[in-house]
């Protein structure tokens, strides 16, 4: 259960571009169930299935029973963490350097 | 009929009995919900509804399911903005479950039709909300102040 909240796992998980793909198709149409995901990818239903026991023990794919279906859907949360911590903190100087520069090239004297 | 739905998922280091408080207690609502006030007394049959700071009320339903501390179910409908409102109802499943130190914390939010923009707004809402309800619980402080400019959650 640590493992859920390792960073180590999430990058790990997006650091694969079938992987991302599954991201990709579950953002275009999410809810999907595995036979409808393995459609889109070159690969065994077997490898489509460790891919996605991989995104859900990262915690960027949620999966719902209904019935005897199982239905993966996108869990953007952890992606929203990953912003946070790592993206937005570093854009922010440079978001008010480059307003800063805006402003400074727009004045009338300038 | 069609369905959209979207499911969320975080781990927060915090007992079931403290996330349960939380995700009904008006003080710690309006901590992390961006200023939002939240009336309801969280029984079955109770209404529900969300009121921004100066006082517009965002969403209204009633309290469908209330099993603490382990389920919770809204009928929920947008209230502010013609086109979103005119959607109808949905319905909003919160689900914790204990796993090993943390509470896994479920959202499932639906409406009864595809696509819904309802949908896709709130959609964008609920992982700020779930970011500074994991923050303010694990660490005491939220983790994004104004994630809304337009000091609207429905952007």
């Amino acid at each position: 259960m640590a493992e859920r909240y390792d960073t180590d796992l999430l990058f790990r998980a997006l650091a694969d571009p079938s992987r991302r793909k599954l991201m990709d198709l579950l953002h275009a149409n999410d809810g999907r169930r595995l036979n409808e995901l393995c459609e889109h990818l070159d690969m065994t239903r077997q490898g489509v299935t460790q891919h996605l026991e991989l995104l859900e023990s990262a915690n960027l794919v949620a999966t719902v029973r209904r019935g005897r279906e199982k239905l993966h859907f996108l869990n953007p949360v952890p992606l929203h963490e990953i912003y946070e911590r790592w993206i937005a903190k570093f854009e922010k100087p440079r978001l008010k350097a480059l307003a800063e520069l805006k402003h400074r090239l727009e004045r009338p004297d300038g | 009929m069609a369905r959209s739905t979207f499911v969320y998922v975080t781990y927060i280091r915090t007992t079931p009995e403290k996330l349960w408080s939380a995700l009904t207690d008006a003080t710690f609502i309006e901590k992390f919900w961006f200023g939002m006030r939240c009336e309801c007394l969280w029984t079955p049959g109770s209404s529900w509804q969300m009121v921004s700071g100066d006082g517009q009320v965002f969403d209204s339903g009633e309290i469908i399911e209330a099993d603490p501390p382990r389920r919770l179910v809204i009928r929920w409908q947008h209230q502010n903005k013609p086109e979103l409102k005119a959607e109808g109802e949905s319905r909003c499943t919160m689900e914790l479950e204990d796993s090993g130190g943390a509470v896994k914390l479920t959202i499932t939010h639906s409406i009864e039709r595809d696509p819904s923009k309802f949908i896709e707004a709130v959609s964008g809402g609920w992982p700020k909300v779930l970011s500074n309800l994991k923050s303010l619980l694990e660490s005491g402080s939220i983790a994004l102040r104004d994630p809304y400019p337009t000091g609207n959650p429905y952007r």
